[in-house]
C-alpha cells in the first residue's frame, strides 16, 4: 500500500513537472492563438471596409447620374417648319428594295428639317427675355433632342400640327450646375455657363419647368459626344450582350466537350498530362496576351472586322475556355465512381454511362463554372482595347458583326471624357450597371448551385 | 441528353465559327483612328453625319495618338484596315513612304481647323506668364550658364525667372505618340532654346539635338494617355504644370487656369489672329483606295469640312474647334472632290 502510494506520489511529482511546463507554455500558446485570431479578424474587417468604401464611393457618385434635369416644353409641330411629303407606304407590285429606297429618301427629307426651330418658340414661352439672347438659348436643350423630335415625326407623321408636352434633356453643363457638381461661387470666367443662362435655369428650376427626372437616356441611347447629356449605355450593353452570346455558344460546348473527353475517355498518358498542364497554364495567361493574339489572328489573318463583338467574343472565348474546362473536370471528378460502375454493371456502354448518368448529375457544377467564366469575360477590358473596341461608336449594333464597344470599355472611355464634371458621375453610373450585371450573374450561379446541388 | 443535343450544340459551334470566318468581305461602316486631340471633333462629326445621312451608318472613331493612327492607316488596303486617320500634325514623308510600301498610294489630306495648345496649372496654384525660353530652361537636360553648358540646375520656376511663381518645376507634357508633342517641341521648346544667345552660335543639327534633350530627374513627366491623365496628374500634384488642348481647358475651367505665352492669353480670337504662338492645324487623312468601296467615305469627308459641320456656330465650333477661313475651306473641299493625292 505504502509503496503503491509512494509510486503515485512520485508519479504525481513527475506529472506536475510536465504539468508545470504545460501551464507555462499554455500562456504562450493562448497568446499565439489570440494573435492569429486578431490578425485574421483585422484582415477580414480591412477587406470589408475597403469594399464598403468602394461601394459607398461609387454609389454616392453614380446614383445621382440616374436622374437628369430635363425641361418641360410645349412643342408645337409647326407645319410651316416641318414641311415634308407624305410618308411612303408599301405599294402593290413594288419590291422590298424599292420601298426601302423610297423610305430612306423620305427619312433623309425629314432629317433636313431644322428641328431647333420648334424648340425656340417653346423656350420663348417660358423665358421672358429670350429674344435678346438667341445664342444662349441654343445651349439650354441638349443638341441630341432635335433628333428625338425627328424620330417622333418619323414614328407618327400625324403629329404635325399638334402641340405636345415633352420633357427634353437639358445641356450637360446645366445639369452640372443645377446638381452643384461645379462650385457655384466660382467667378464668371471659370464657369461653363454664362451668367444669363445660370439665372434662367435657376428660375426655371424654381418654377418647376426644369426638374430632375429619372433618366432613361442612360439606358436607351448609345454613346454620344455631340450631345453629352444624352450619352447612354445602350450601344455598349448590346456589344457586351453579343460578346457574351458568342462566348456562351462557343466556350461552353467546346469546354464541356473537352472536359468530358479528358476526364472520362482519354487514356492517361504523357500526352494527356501535357494537355492538362497546358490548359492550366492557359488559365493563367494574362488577358492582354489574348488581345494581341486576337488582333493578329482574327483581324490580321481571318479578316474579321475591327471593333466587332464577334472578334471580342472569340478572344474572350479563348480566355473563358480553360475556366470552363477546369470547372467541368472538377465537377466530373467529384461524382462518385459508383454511379458509373452501376451503369456499366447494368450493361450501359461507356458513352451511355457518361451521357445518361454522369453528365446530368454534373450539370449544376458545370453551369456554375460556366456562369462564373462568363461573368469574368463580361468584366474583361484589356484584350478588347487591342482589337479596336475602344472606339467611339454612336449607334446601337444590330448584329455581332457591327462595330460596337463593351460596358467595361465604355467606363474607360467616359472616364477619359473632357467634361469631367458631368462624366465623373456618369462613369460611376456605368460602373453600377456593370456591377449589378456581374452580381446578378454570380448570384444566379450561387442559386443554381444551391438549388440543384446533390450531396453524396 | 443526350448525344443528340450535344452534337447539335457542336454543330452550331462549328457553323458559327465558319460563318464568322467567311462573312467578312464587305464593311459598310467608316472606320477612323488617330489623334486624341482630333477625337472629340471627329466623333461629333461622325455622330452628326450618321444622324443627317439616313443612308449611311455612323462612322466609328478610335484613338491611339496621331502616330498610332497613321501607322494603322499605312498598314495596307482592305476592309480590315482603317479608312481615315486623324492627326494633330502633318503626315511625315517617312510615313507616306511606309504607306506606299504597303499599297496605300492615294492619300487625301484634309485640314479641318485649328487648335491651340495651352499650359495650365491648378486654380489654387501660382499663375504663370510663360515665355518659350522659360519652358526650355525648365525641361532641358543641359542649360547654358556663364558661357558653359551645365546640367539643369533649376528646381523652382522662380529660379528661372523672378516673375514666375515660387513653386517646384513639374512639367507634364504629352508623350511622343501624340502629335501635340511635336508642336510643343517645335513652337515652344525650340523657339525658346534658339532665343538664347549661347545656342545661336551652334550648327543646326547641334541645336536640334541640344534643345530637345530632356532632363531625366523626374521634373518632366511624359503622359502617354489623353488629357484626362494630365489633369489627374495636376490634381495629385499641386505644383504640376500641364500641356493641354485649348478645348480641353475650356471644358475644365473650374479646375485649371491657363498660362499666358509671351503675354498673350490663349483664346479663339488670339489664335485666329496669330497673336498666340502655340497653335497648329488639325488634319485627317482619307485612304483614296477606299472611296467608292466603303459607302459614304467621300460624303463624310465633305461633310466634316462643310460650313454646316465645322464653320461658324457649328457643333464643332461649340466643341472648341477653331474654324477654317472661308477660302481655305473652299480649297479643301475642292481637293476632296477632285480626290487630290499627296
Amino acid at each position: 500500500m505504502t509503496t503503491e502510494l509512494n509510486t503515485v506520489t512520485s508519479a504525481n511529482k513527475a506529472y506536475s513537472k510536465v504539468q508545470q511546463q504545460v501551464v507555462r507554455s499554455l500562456k504562450k500558446r493562448h497568446r499565439q492563438e489570440k494573435l492569429f485570431r486578431t490578425a485574421g479578424l483585422l484582415a477580414v474587417s480591412a477587406s470589408i471596409l475597403l469594399v464598403i468604401l468602394l461601394f459607398v464611393n461609387i454609389f454616392a457618385k453614380g446614383l445621382p447620374a440616374f436622374w437628369q434635369h430635363s425641361i418641360t416644353l410645349d412643342i408645337y409641330f409647326d407645319p410651316a417648319i416641318v414641311k415634308i411629303s407624305e410618308q411612303p407606304q408599301p405599294q402593290a407590285g413594288e419590291t422590298e428594295n424599292e420601298f426601302r429606297q423610297r423610305d430612306l429618301a423620305w427619312r433623309s427629307e425629314v432629317g433636313l428639317v431644322n428641328f431647333n426651330r420648334l424648340i425656340f418658340p417653346a423656350l420663348q414661352q417660358v423665358i421672358p427675355d429670350a429674344q435678346q439672347h438667341r445664342r444662349e438659348l441654343q445651349r439650354i436643350v441638349t443638341s441630341g433632342e432635335r433628333f428625338a423630335l425627328r424620330d417622333l415625326v418619323i414614328a407618327d407623321p400625324s403629329i404635325i400640327g399638334q402641340t405636345k408636352t415633352l420633357h427634353l434633356l437639358t445641356d450637360a453643363n446645366i445639369d452640372v450646375w443645377l446638381k452643384g457638381n461645379i462650385d457655384r461661387s466660382l467667378p464668371d470666367e471659370q464657369q461653363q455657363l454664362s451668367a444669363k443662362v445660370r439665372e434662367w435655369v435657376d428660375a426655371l428650376k424654381q418654377q418647376g419647368v426644369i426638374s430632375n427626372r429619372f433618366s432613361f437616356a442612360l439606358f436607351m441611347n448609345p454613346d454620344s459626344r455631340s450631345s453629352l447629356a444624352s450619352a447612354g449605355l445602350a450601344g455598349a450593353f448590346m456589344g457586351s450582350l453579343y460578346m457574351m452570346l458568342v462566348v456562351i455558344v462557343l466556350a461552353i460546348p467546346m469546354g464541356v466537350a473537352a472536359a468530358i473527353y479528358l476526364e472520362e475517355f482519354a487514356p492517361k498518358n504523357r500526352l494527356t498530362d501535357l494537355v492538362e498542364v497546358n490548359i492550366n497554364n492557359l488559365a493563367a495567361v494574362p488577358s492582354i496576351v489574348f488581345g494581341l493574339l486576337g488582333a493578329s489572328i482574327f483581324i490580321g489573318w481571318f479578316n474579321l472586322p475591327m471593333s466587332a463583338p464577334v472578334v471580342g467574343g472569340l478572344v474572350l472565348t479563348l480566355m473563358t475556355l480553360p475556366t470552363v474546362i477546369i470547372a467541368t473536370r472538377s465537377t466530373l471528378k467529384a461524382i462518385p465512381p459508383s454511379i458509373r460502375q452501376a451503369a456499366l454493371g447494368l450493361g450501359a456502354s461507356k458513352t451511355q454511362a457518361v451521357f445518361h448518368h454522369v453528365l446530368p448529375l454534373a450539370i449544376p457544377g458545370i453551369l456554375t463554372g460556366s456562369i462564373i467564366g462568363v461573368a469574368q469575360a463580361l468584366g474583361e477590358t484589356a484584350p478588347l482595347l487591342l482589337i479596336g473596341m475602344k472606339s467611339f461608336v454612336a449607334s446601337v449594333p444590330g448584329s455581332a458583326m457591327d462595330q460596337a464597344t463593351a460596358l467595361p470599355v465604355q467606363i474607360y472611355l467616359w472616364q477619359g471624357n473632357e467634361l469631367r464634371n458631368f462624366f465623373e458621375a456618369r462613369t460611376s453610373a456605368a460602373i453600377i450597371v456593370l456591377l449589378v450585371m456581374m452580381l446578378s450573374l454570380n448570384s444566379l450561379a450561387i442559386w443554381l448551385r444551391k438549388r440543384y446541388e446533390v450531396r453524396w | 441528353m443526350q448525344i443528340k443535343t450535344f452534337s447539335k450544340l457542336a454543330l452550331i459551334t462549328a457553323l458559327s465559327i465558319s460563318f464568322a470566318a467567311t462573312a467578312q468581305s464587305t464593311r459598310d461602316t467608316i472606320q477612323i483612328a488617330g489623334s486624341s486631340t482630333v477625337l472629340p471633333f471627329s466623333s461629333i462629326a461622325a455622330e452628326e453625319f450618321g444622324n443627317n445621312f439616313a443612308q449611311f451608318k455612323t462612322p466609328v472613331v478610335g484613338s491611339g495618338g496621331s502616330s498610332g493612327g497613321l501607322r494603322q492607316f499605312c498598314q495596307g488596303v482592305g476592309t480590315n484596315t482603317i479608312d481615315v486617320a486623324n492627326s494633330s500634325r502633318q503626315i511625315r514623308p517617312a510615313e507616306v513612304e511606309a504607306c506606299k510600301a504597303n499599297g496605300v498610294k492615294h492619300i487625301i489630306e484634309v485640314k479641318i481647323g485649328y487648335d491651340g495648345i495651352v499650359f495650365a496649372s491648378r486654380v489654387d496654384a501660382g499663375t504663370f506668364a510663360l515665355k518659350p525660353e522659360h519652358v526650355f530652361l525648365a525641361q532641358a537636360a543641359q542649360v547654358p550658364q556663364n558661357g558653359k553648358m551645365v546640367a539643369n540646375p533649376y528646381t523652382r520656376w522662380s529660379q528661372i525667372d523672378k516673375s514666375l511663381p515660387d513653386q517646384s518645376i513639374l512639367l507634364a507634357i504629352p508623350g511622343s505618340n501624340h502629335g501635340t508633342r511635336e508642336v510643343y517641341e517645335e513652337k515652344v521648346v525650340l523657339e525658346g532654346c534658339k532665343s538664347l544667345p549661347e545656342i545661336k552660335t551652334m550648327s543646326k543639327d547641334q541645336q536640334g539635338e541640344f534643345c530637345l534633350a530632356m532632363r531625366t530627374d523626374g521634373a518632366v513627366v511624359e503622359i502617354a494617355g489623353d488629357y484626362t491623365e494630365t489633369l489627374a496628374r495636376l490634381q495629385a500634384q499641386k505644383d504640376a504644370v500641364g500641356v493641354f488642348g485649348l478645348s480641353f481647358y475650356e471644358s475644365n475651367r473650374d479646375r485649371i487656369k491657363v498660362a499666358t505665352v509671351d503675354g498673350v492669353v490663349p483664346t479663339v480670337e488670339n489664335i485666329i489672329s496669330g497673336a498666340y504662338p502655340v497653335s497648329r492645324p488639325l488634319f485627317f487623312y482619307v485612304k483614296g483606295e477606299h472611296i467608292g468601296v466603303i459607302p459614304g467615305l467621300q460624303q463624310f469627308a465633305e461633310y466634316f469640312v462643310s460650313d454646316a459641320a465645322s464653320g461658324e456656330a457649328s457643333p464643332l465650333e461649340f466643341a472648341g474647334l477653331i474654324p477654317l477661313a472661308d477660302d481655305e475651306r473652299a480649297e479643301i473641299l475642292a481637293a476632296i472632290r477632285s480626290k487630290k493625292s499627296l
